[in-house]
């Protein structure tokens, strides 16, 4: 009973809490703030019960027939905690963020109403048991971030949304098409490890070489895969706290979760390199890779420059997933954690440069180091994790992603992976080198919070990129102990190959 | 004693009754009635679902003669389900117009005697065995909603009137006519009696009353390029009549070219027809979607998108002609979903429309500003609707375009996929215009005041239901089957 | 040619004269006495055709009894319609461009 109840209450703790603060008076800021809090720590408390079962066995199961045929399976394994577990401590801290980021603004109940709806579709979208399920939820997270993205209703802000819009239900269009067109053919597609389309009958493959190509571009297009990324540069207008989301998070990460779920739990990952579909998802991985990291260098925006980074950055999870070998899986899963914590606190950065100093630009970023130290140096450990400097979390993906392309016997990847790294420090160390070696300018953009005592800016703005800064190092200092994201990653890349043998 | 216990008659009875009444009994103590007394239609729909899921379809000899001299009722699944939704759509709008007429009163004398004509005429539609009394039906249910669309008042709402009426008029002329050519062909209207010997041999005269019931019925329906009568119609009446309108009243007529369609004159359709159904549905999409993306008026817009929505039906037609039967049952499944889902989301849009234009004071999309911050249930209520008409998961909207969509890879016509596919967008891109302009602030000038909290729950009520029905649909569908209509 | 179809016959050509009128005339009463020829015509073809064998079929004769009550009703809607827009805008006739025409004007 408890069994199949505890997915579903892990998608209601953040949901009730949700409809409940859409129709709070905007006054009612302490019970908003609680609960927020109570919310995201209820969800925390759900998972870790469900980790320790999962670690032990456990299966985590909920079912309800929607249709006949046509089940809402919500399911809690190895792979669903790695991005549950993920979204939900980060989600943590981006209300903790949130709160401190938004003081005083207006639209507060609806902004904070539809942030939990949006968390409520991303742990949908990480529990979901088949591929109708995580469309559901993949459709619920468009419908919740767009009101997070036109939040400020400039026109810039609305043109943005204009965007986000056409990109995401256009690809989840596309999604639903492959899906309804696999479910007929397949009758069902229940994520299992090792996937279930290989007993198809042979003379399938061509419609399922298509149902593929289908459904890795409806989620590409979340996952930002070029070319379908051309709304996430235009999205960085929403709040700090909403882009920490968007690229961090929630959007993103949904659809780079959803091409390793299809690759590996529909498809199975040696069905689908039988099929011949691993090489080509690499390849568009390395384009976009390589393309999101040109684009990032000439941006003056740091907002948008890193987008552009994440352009870049998300899409080692797609190629660690096309890398086919256990090594190359371990590097992409792995990397969905690192990322997001990377990109995260380099997005709270930005915030705090924006909210306290008002910068917003590269160019104005001279001598901000002595200004806000602990947010520089957070902002550091994060551009320095991205490059993959030891021993840092980004230096693990990197790691096990060069490993992987030896190991699928793809060494051009390394190529990538070393033009990437050294495209990351040139976008990012003239940024490192003008907040601490370029002398400060007489007056800041616009000062909105002074200096007051050691508090370089609000607490609640400094204290989350300092945890998630810290979680960078630790996370790869201690990469081989249990528990850590490697660790579950290796337990994750375990159970997916099947007859695989090295 | 049974007999007299016997739900159907009751539900063309009740609303007959209490609609005389309420015109005695004035708005006032008329609208408690009404409330009331389709609160028990529900109730009698509800044991009648209960009896047919037991034991199968029932027939009712009206005053105990029965057919062929009397009248015989007939309740199979599909008329159990259209029931269903005609009270649950019935039953909300009745509370919500009670607190939309004590806003703005005009017509609210005429309002519920009528509403109790359209509801007693619906129910005798769905209930109707054969041809002339659904002539009969047909027409009650005409002469109702044109004198709701005239309750108001006002040279452009008695324009739509008239042109309904002639509209409709004309329609149910062709369909007397078909009645006529069937009567002189086989001797009987009898639905039962006339469906073995059409497929026995089916004469030139058979061939053409098919055509030209169909075609009275597309014009009633509103199909494109039939649909010029619907907006005006449904865009100038009073927001609880253009609801009951678009939710309800067209969707009778496609009830009955579903019902002779997949019945009487199966034995007469061709994949040509069938498709040619679709292509006119394809074109009432995308025109309808398009037209309602230029409108300036709120009420419009959601108008336009009846005309758009409407399409959506007519898929089914290419996807369950002559194909292997499961592709048909999902078609049709997906058809009848998608009536009732629009019938629930189209019913709240309008209600949340009129909502919106009752707190601002006009009705102007430009001018919504404000309507986010002031009638934040209400815009979410129009946003729910939206997402059932778009087709977004979970909504009822959701579980109509995945049957249709299986059915239309199944049987490889993957043209009406681009076509589903394509009008989603185009709904995205109409809801979306509403809701961003109502996320602004008030424009300066502009005010918007409270609305009565029973226009805001109703609208969200019928919103919701929407949504559910896209998560417990199967005992809908569990309904449907009953009597082998799908 | 027996006497049912010359009725059916006559039916069909008043038929075809009420459709003309209603699609073609401009003014209200026109198109209103125009649905009453239309309805006329099917209640000849109803009856005629109902004639068959030479007895008298009474069902057609009931069904067109009942068919005369709702045109009259139906009539009568229309003419207090027409009534109604006469005084509202001093016109007998209905605007002449269609609906889609003004989306963007209204």
């Amino acid at each position: 009973m408890i069994d199949t109840w505890l997915p579903v209450g892990v998608v209601l703790s953040s949901f009730l809490p949700g409809l409940f603060i859409f129709f709070l008076a905007e006054s009612r800021i302490r019970l908003r703030t609680a609960l927020n809090l109570i919310g995201a720590l209820a969800k925390l408390a759900l998972i870790g019960v469900m980790l320790w079962g999962v670690l032990n066995d456990h299966e985590y199961v909920f079912r309800h027939t929607v249709l006949p045929g046509l089940d809402l399976v919500l399911k809690a394994d190895a792979l669903a905690l790695l991005f549950v577990t993920l979204s939900a401590v980060l989600w943590l801290f981006t209300t903790l963020y949130a709160i401190g980021y938004l003081e005083g603004a207006p639209h507060r109940s609806r902004f904070f109403g539809f942030f939990s709806l949006c968390v409520t579709a991303t742990v949908g979208v990480a529990m979901a048991g088949n591929l109708f399920t995580f469309f559901v939820f993949y459709e619920l997270l468009t419908l919740a971030t767009y009101p997070l993205v036109v939040h400020r209703g400039t026109e810039q802000a609305m043109r943005a949304g204009h965007v986000y819009l056409g990109y995401t239900l256009g690809g989840g269009a596309l999604l639903l098409v492959g899906t309804v067109w696999l479910y007929g053919l397949a009758g069902q597609a229940d994520f299992v490890h090792g996937g279930s389309l290989a007993a198809l009958p042979p003379e399938t493959a061509g419609q399922l070489q298509v149902v593929f190509l289908l459904l890795i571009a409806g989620v590409g297009v979340k996952a930002a895969l070029v070319p379908l990324h051309g709304w996430l540069p235009l999205a960085m207008v929403a709040p700090a706290p909403v882009s920490a989301l968007l690229h961090a998070v929630a959007v993103v990460k949904a659809g780079a979760f959803g091409i390793v779920r299809i690759v590996y739990e529909v498809y199975g990952v040696e069905f689908a390199q039988s099929l011949d579909l691993l090489t080509p998802l690499a390849i568009a991985a390395a384009v976009t890779i390589i393309w999101g990291s040109l684009r990032a260098l000439f941006q003056d925006d740091l907002k948008k420059r890193l987008a552009y980074s994440t352009v870049s950055q998300v899409s080692y999870i797609a190629l660690g997933v096309a890398l086919f070998g256990p090594l190359g899986t371990i590097g992409g899963l792995v990397h969905l954690v690192h990322q997001g914590i990377m990109k995260i606190t380099l997005f709270f950065c930005a915030g705090n440069y924006a909210e306290t100093l008002g910068i917003h630009k590269i160019s104005e970023m001279d001598g901000a180091g002595r200004r806000m130290p602990w947010t520089s140096l957070a902002f550091t450990l994060g551009a320095f994790g991205m490059i993959g400097v030891p021993p840092l979390a980004g230096f693990v993906s990197k790691w096990y992603l060069g490993l992987g392309a030896l190991e699928a016997g793809m060494p051009w990847v390394l190529a990538v992976l070393a033009a990437s790294s050294l495209l990351n420090a040139a976008y990012f160390l003239p940024v490192l080198h003008r907040i601490w070696f370029r002398p400060a300018p007489s007056a800041w953009p616009a000062e909105h919070i002074p200096q007051r005592g050691r508090w370089e800016t609000a607490p609640l703005l400094l204290l989350p990129p300092l945890a998630t800064a810290a979680a960078i190092l630790l996370v790869g200092l201690f990469a081989a102990s249990a528990f850590s994201p490697l660790d579950w990653a290796k337990l994750i890349a375990d159970r997916e190959y099947l007859q695989w043998t090295p | 004693m049974t007999d007299f216990l016997d739900p159907l008659p009751w539900l063309i009875m009740l609303p007959l009754a209490w609609g005389t009444l309420a015109f005695v009994l004035g708005p006032g103590r008329g609208g408690r009635l009404a409330i009331a007394a389709i609160a028990l239609q529900g109730l009698l729909v509800l044991q009648l679902a209960g009896q047919l899921l037991a034991g199968g379809a029932r027939v009712h000899a009206v005053g105990g003669w029965g057919a062929p001299l009397g009248i015989d009722l007939l309740a199979d699944g599909l008329a159990a389900v259209m029931l269903l939704l005609a009270q649950a759509v019935a039953l909300p709008l009745a509370i919500y117009a009670r607190g939309y007429f004590a806003a703005q009163p005009k017509g609210r004398e005429l309002f519920w005697p009528m509403t109790g004509y359209l509801l007693a005429a619906l129910n005798a539609l769905f209930l109707s065995a054969d041809l002339f009394n659904i002539y009969v039906t047909l027409e009650l249910l005409g002469l109702a909603a044109v004198g709701l669309v005239a309750i108001a008042g006002g040279q452009a709402p008695v324009t739509a009137a008239l042109r309904y009426l002639l509209a409709t008029l004309l329609g149910s002329g062709a369909w007397l006519l078909g009645v006529a050519l069937i009567y002189g062909s086989y001797g009987s209207v009898s639905l039962a009696i006339l469906a073995p010997l059409v497929g026995a041999d089916a004469p030139l005269a058979a061939t053409l009353a098919a055509a030209l019931m169909l075609a009275g019925l597309l014009l009633k329906t509103a199909l494109f390029p039939f649909h010029f009568w619907l907006p005006p119609a449904h865009g100038g009446a009073p927001a609880p009549v253009s609801a009951l309108l678009s939710a309800l009243v067209i969707k009778a007529t496609f009830y009955l070219v579903l019902r002779l369609w997949l019945e009487l004159f199966a034995p007469l359709t061709t994949v040509a027809a069938a498709q040619l159904l679709g292509i006119l549905g394809a074109a009432a999409i995308l025109w309808g979607s398009a037209l309602a993306l230029a409108q300036t008026r709120l009420k419009m817009l959601v108008a336009y998108s009846t005309v758009a929505q409407v399409g959506y039906l007519f898929l089914l037609f290419p996807l369950a002609t002559l194909v292997p039967p499961d592709a048909a049952e999902s078609a049709v499944q997906g058809g009848v979903m998608q009536a009732v889902a629009h019938g629930l989301a189209k019913a709240a849009m309008f209600a949340a429309a009129g909502s919106m234009i009752v707190a601002t004071g006009r009705d102007d999309i430009g001018r919504l500003g404000g309507v986010g911050a002031h009638l934040p249930l209400t815009l979410f209520s129009f946003g729910l609707a939206g997402v059932t008409l778009m087709g977004l998961p979970p909504s009822g909207g959701f579980s109509a375009k995945w049957l249709l969509l299986r059915a239309a890879l199944e049987t490889g016509q993957w043209w009406w996929v681009a076509v589903m596919i394509a009008g989603g967008l185009l709904t995205a891109a109409y809801v979306f215009k509403v809701l961003r302009r109502a996320f602004l602030p008030v424009a300066s000038g502009d005010r918007v005041t409270r609305v009565p909290r029973t226009l805001e729950f109703s609208a969200f009520a019928l919103a919701l239901a929407a949504i559910l029905l896209g998560l417990f649909g199967a005992p809908l569908l569990a309904l449907l089957a009953v009597g082998g209509a799908a | 040619m027996s006497v049912g179809l010359l009725y059916a016959l006559a039916g069909a050509a008043l038929v075809a004269i009420g459709l003309a009128g209603l699609l073609l005339l401009p003014q209200l009463l026109r198109k209103i006495l125009a649905f009453n020829i239309l309805g006329s015509g099917a209640f000849l073809i109803l009856v005629g055709l109902g004639q068959r064998d030479g007895g008298i079929d009474p069902v057609p004769q009931a069904m067109v009894l009942t068919g005369i009550v709702v045109a009259i009703a139906a009539t009568a809607l229309a003419l207090a319609l027409a009534r109604q827009l006469l005084d509202l805008s001093g016109r007998m006739r209905l605007p002449e461009d269609g609906p889609d025409a003004g989306a963007a004007d209204d």
